[in-house]
């Protein structure tokens, strides 16, 4: 998966990541990969309400050591 | 145009003028931007207080039960008749924001970039702004005057509305 785009969320707590994403979904073409790492556990569920919403697609999440991370396709 | 590709719309009121009060509004609106709605946020009475360049908001002791509990790991609150001596309320403040920086909570003056940079609607109320005698050059930049009129025109149209 070629990912374009890394956002370090780590650290900030909510709703901040969500502004971070929204953030990054204007600067990616369509279908293109943003990796975001969280370590807000309110964001695992905030993340999928976010994709939900607006149309685009977590289409990888993995956790590690109390980081989250997701892999999101711009629609 | 169809349900479907009509942009929704986040509405709310903020009227409190205290430090822990000008969270929920802030951050909700810029969620919602976040979540391709569109924000706006009408401030009336102490609300507009959130507004003001030089802002200063504090929490409010008194009356709360629910304060958090000066001493971590010991039970004990205030009790809330010590909430009325002096220095009390600077107390409360100097802990919750104590708090909110160790949990990297964004400051009210960062979600309130935050709501300049996403393009939240910031309206002050022209009628408590007579009352209370605040002026348009004492608040942040980009911030709307309307009555109530202004709000209903905005609440008729959203899909979420709350008052704070």
């Amino acid at each position: 998966m070629e990912v374009k785009k890394e956002l370090d969320c780590k650290g900030l707590i909510c709703p901040e990541p969500i502004l971070y994403i929204k953030k990054a979904m204007g600067e990616v073409e369509s279908g293109e990969i943003v990796k975001m790492d969280t370590t807000d556990k309110g964001s695992l569920s905030d993340m999928s309400a976010w994709a939900r919403r607006t149309g685009h697609e977590i289409v990888e999440q993995t956790e590690e050591g109390g980081t989250f991370t997701f892999f999101v396709k711009k629609k | 145009m169809s349900e479907e590709e009509r942009i929704k719309k986040f509405c709310c009121i903020a009227t409190k003028g205290t430090l822990d009060m000008a969270y929920p509004p802030l951050i909700l609106a810029t969620t919602a931007v976040a979540m391709d709605m569109e924000a706006t946020i009408f401030f009336t009475f102490y609300g507009l207080e959130i507004l003001k360049k030089d802002i200063d908001l504090k929490v409010a002791p008194l009356g709360n039960p629910a304060a958090p509990k000066p001493i971590p790991g010991i039970p004990i609150g205030v009790p809330n008749i010590v909430g009325v001596l002096p220095g009390m309320t600077a107390i409360a403040t100097m802990m919750m924001k104590s708090w909110m920086g160790k949990a990297n909570v964004a400051t009210i003056p960062k979600l309130l970039e935050n709501c300049q940079k996403f393009g939240v609607r910031l309206i002050g109320c022209q009628m408590t702004m007579d009352v209370m005698g605040y002026t348009k050059e004492q608040f942040i930049d980009g911030v709307e005057i309307g009555g109530a009129a202004t709000y209903i025109d905005v609440a008729a149209d959203a899909d979420i509305n709350l008052a704070f």
